[in-house]
């Protein structure tokens, strides 16, 4: 593929991210905050997410599969992850939380199973799509052009 | 013929009399054969009888009798040795037993006769018992009696209902001719006859409360039998012929909400007591017994314990019904004050826009007119036209302006604009007025007060203007001085006004100085209300609406500033000075930029050592990514005892994460606040939260925060919010 046609796909692709609401401008934030000397700054910080991530919600999982859940342990969790997916302007992973968070309060048992199932859907569609950007961003690279800076219309 | 040892007859035996012993003693046999028969049979019945022993041997004695006796019959006529023999065994049998059997009773009677005299006190303890019994039912009846009278009195909250229930019920359970309750009077010194069980309508019936009787009553707790023939028992007519029935009273304490509440009434006792009287019937011969006063007396105290319920709960509804109407009533006047108020705006709304039309209409037209070719009367004309149309002009703005900042709906239009030549241009106005009344205006202006300041440019004129159009009105001589200058905090100022001048604003004093009539410091504070005027007579042609001071005073505050008068005294000129907060220009055009403070450019941050407290690994490293963006030189640390352990002079911003709920995470605030007691050496200390609300904010102060930030921060947030904070050491706007 033709390196202005990669760019191009991948501007498109970041777009309809932001357009399907997947990521925010918090994300945009991350992507302004690397720079020469810090290069892979967002790939570490996604990285990092995901490791996270995939910890709590095992974490979530087990304590929601208890006898008796103990929402005590449940909240700090959901909260965390709340924390971590604003930060990197994962907003629709935070919307699921925030509404996974009200449930919690409300130890509402059966609503918090749905609200896991709706944050671990969200957060596998945007570890997916942030995968797919990171590999466009490498065949770039790999061909040797550089990243377009993201211009947001709105 | 044989010599026998038997007891022969030695007359002729008499044949009849023969006959009868020999009958007499065959039928002793019998008998004797057949009580031992008798003692068996009966015995094995009941086989609880304990001495068998004796028995047998009794038997064993009345049967040798027998046989000894009926051997005897053979003894009448002539008998063998044989049959002596027999007889002779037999009566030394009988002998035997019989001796035996006397001995042995010895023994056994004084034990049957003691087996008399337990089942006698046997007897008497089974009597005994039963009459405890008795007794005990009878109490467990009145404690049953005492139960349900208690429950019916307490199941409700009416005081009516527990008096009378306790009357019905007492009636009932004590079968009484006749139950009366007398209340204490308003005035504590008569009994009225307030409920009767019998009469459905008592009369109007009082007692004093002195009586000896009534007295002897509520001395005491108990209940007492009172003679029937006291005023308090003479309930009914008296009919000669009814033998009256015994009457006991009792007294039944009112219990108020507070018995130590004592206003200083020295005939009324503390506490108040009703009296209860309960009338057995009469031409009865029932007597009071004691179980039936103890009920009484039960029933009287739970009676007075009922009742103040009873009345506390009145008390109570009461007040809440107080208390809605109270609430309803200032509800509505609430109302009417906002449909009042939205009336006058509307009002002054409309008027203002109705009478300024016709107003610039008069005003431009007339200034026009000036323009034109005039003869001096007409010029002198049109200028009267023309000036009193502007003062009325003036006169509805300051009415206008008046009501809105009365209302708090003015805001201040913030501008940059040039001070001094604001200055010059009040000074310029008012110049020609001055010279007419011959008084020389000086100004002056301090070497440092800015050129350029950010405030509302009308406004301040307005205000100066007002206080230097004073100052000439009312000076007939003299010289007026008009003095400009940045003020600092230890100048003379009123003593409840600090000024603390932060670093884009300062505080301009402007005092102006005049050697007229001057003020009766008496007169000062009322200087600065609506519509007041000092009345003296040199000073009644000047004109004026006597709301320029108070419209200027409103004005200042908005500033934050403070304006105050300062007279020697009648004759003696005096000095208006005003503080207002206005803030510095960096622009040297007036462009107007419209926020307050102005904004740095790109800020450089180099090698400012930041500290990062964060739990979330995630946000951690973006915070960190940011600040090492803007050149800082971050440390991160994930917990408050690593913070606490990490943080140094050397660190001049802390940014922690107080986003989990609680409050533990602001003690670390707390904590660094006493690890660094110079301020200047503290870093300065920014709390990260996803929470804007103003308890958050709150609670950030409370603790020694210096800034509050919103998570998510964009990197030109962080920007401006490092800037804000290292210029001023404080911040409270990002969010």
């Amino acid at each position: 593929m033709e390196l202005a046609q990669m760019q191009k796909s991948l501007q498109d692709y970041t777009k309809s991210l932001f357009l399907e609401g997947v990521l925010d401008s918090q994300f945009l934030q991350l992507q302004q905050l690397q720079d020469e000397s810090n290069p892979d700054f967002v790939s570490q910080v996604v990285t990092l997410f995901f490791q996270d991530s995939d910890r709590i919600l095992n974490d979530l999982s087990l304590s929601l599969d208890q006898q008796v859940v103990d929402f005590k342990k449940v909240d700090p969790h959901v909260h965390q992850l709340k924390g971590s997916s604003s930060s990197i302007g994962a907003q629709r992973v935070k919307n699921a939380c925030v509404v996974f968070r009200s449930f919690c309060e409300q130890q509402n048992v059966e609503a918090c199973h749905r609200c896991l199932q709706q944050v671990k859907q969200e957060y596998y569609l945007v570890k997916n799509r942030l995968e797919t950007l990171f590999k466009l961003e490498q065949q770039i690279v790999a061909s040797g052009g550089m990243i377009p800076a993201m211009e947001l219309g709105f | 013929m044989e010599v026998c040892n038997c007891i022969e007859p030695q007359w002729p035996a008499d044949e009849l009399l023969m006959k009868y012993q020999y009958i007499s003693d065959f039928f002793i046999a019998v008998a004797y054969f057949s009580i031992p028969l008798e003692l068996i049979y009966f015995v094995k019945k009941s086989a609880v009888f304990p001495y068998r022993w004796v028995l047998v041997q009794f038997g064993a004695f009345i049967v040798l009798c027998g046989a000894t006796h009926l051997i005897n019959l053979w003894t009448f006529t002539t008998h063998s040795r044989t049959v002596a023999l027999v007889m002779t065994t037999a009566k030394v049998l009988t002998a035997v037993v019989s001796c035996a059997t006397a001995l042995m009773l010895v023994h056994i009677i004084p034990d049957l006769l003691s087996v008399k005299t337990r089942e006698l006190f046997l007897k008497n303890k089974a009597a005994e018992l039963d009459r405890e019994m008795g007794l005990i039912r009878t109490q467990e009846e009145t404690g049953r009696h005492v139960r349900m009278l208690t429950h019916e009195i307490r199941s409700t909250l009416d005081r009516h209902t527990i008096l009378k229930t306790t009357l019905v019920e007492l009636g009932r359970t004590l079968a009484l001719e006749e139950c009366a309750l007398w209340m204490p009077t308003r005035t504590g010194l008569e009994l009225q006859l307030s409920y009767t069980l019998r009469q459905q309508h008592p009369v109007e019936y009082t007692v004093p409360i002195q009586l000896p009787v009534i007295n002897q009553v509520f001395g005491t707790s108990r209940a007492v039998k009172i003679s029937p023939n006291s005023p308090v028992a003479r309930l009914r007519p008296v009919s000669g012929k009814y033998l009256l029935g015994e009457v006991v009273a009792v007294r039944v304490p009112l219990l108020h909400l507070s018995n130590f509440q004592i206003n200083d009434w020295p005939e009324l006792s503390t506490k108040r007591y009703a009296l209860m009287v309960l009338m057995l019937p009469s031409d009865s011969a029932r007597q009071w017994h004691v179980h039936e006063l103890e009920l009484v007396e039960v029933v009287a105290d739970q009676v007075a314990v009922a009742l103040s319920h009873a009345a506390i709960l009145e008390e109570s509804m009461r007040a809440r019904d107080l208390l809605m109407e109270q609430n309803v009533a200032l509800d509505i006047a609430r109302r009417e004050a906002e449909t009042a108020i939205r009336a006058r705006n509307d009002f002054l709304a409309v008027m203002n826009h109705e009478m300024r039309t016709p107003m610039h209409a008069i005003i431009a037209l007339s200034s026009l007119l000036q323009e034109t070719e005039l003869t001096p009367e007409q010029r002198l004309m049109v200028e009267t036209v023309l000036k009193s149309s502007s003062l009325l002009a003036t006169l509805m703005n300051d009415v206008l302006d008046l009501s809105r900042l009365e209302d708090g709906s003015l805001q201040l239009e913030l501008g940059t604009f040039n001070l001094h030549t604001l200055f010059r241009e009040v000074l310029n106005l008012i110049k020609p007025i001055a010279v007419v009344k011959k008084l020389p205006i000086t100004l002056n202006l301090a070497p440092d007060l800015p050129e350029f300041v950010v405030g509302d440019e009308k406004r301040l004129m307005q205000i100066i203007l007002n206080i230097v159009g004073n100052a000439v009105k009312f000076s007939k001589q003299g010289s007026i001085t008009v003095t400009a200058l940045v003020t600092k905090s230890d100048n003379r100022a009123p003593p409840d006004f600090f000024v603390v001048p932060t670093g884009s604003h300062f505080y301009l004093r402007v005092k102006v100085k005049d050697l007229g009539a001057g003020i009766n410091p008496q007169d000062i504070p009322k200087l600065f209300t609506k519509f007041a005027q000092t009345q003296s007579l040199a000073t009644r042609s000047s004109g004026g609406s006597g709301l320029g001071l108070a419209i200027s005073k409103r004005f200042v505050n908005l500033m934050e500033g403070n304006i105050w008068i300062e007279s020697d005294g009648v004759g003696k000129g005096c000095t208006a000075i005003f503080d207002v907060k206005l803030g510095i220009s960096n622009e040297s055009k007036q462009s107007g930029i419209p926020k307050v403070p102005a904004n740095p450019q790109h800020a450089n941050f180099a090698g400012l050592k930041v500290l990062v407290m964060d739990e979330n690994g995630v946000s951690r490293m973006v915070t960190k990514g940011l600040l090492v963006h803007l050149g800082c030189e971050v440390t991160t640390v994930s917990s408050s005892e690593e913070c606490l352990r990490v943080v140094s002079h050397e660190h001049k911003v802390v940014f922690m994460d107080v986003c989990m709920p609680g409050v533990e995470n602001y003690q670390i605030a707390i904590r660094i606040h006493e690890k660094f007691t110079k301020r200047h050496q503290r870093p300065l200390l920014v709390a990260l939260t996803g929470n804007t609300d103003k308890s958050t904010k709150e609670k950030c102060m409370s603790f020694g925060l210096d800034g509050v930030l919103l998570k998510p921060v964009s990197l030109d947030n962080m920007r401006n919010v490092l800037s804000d904070l290292l210029e001023h050491r404080v911040l409270y706007e990002a969010m």
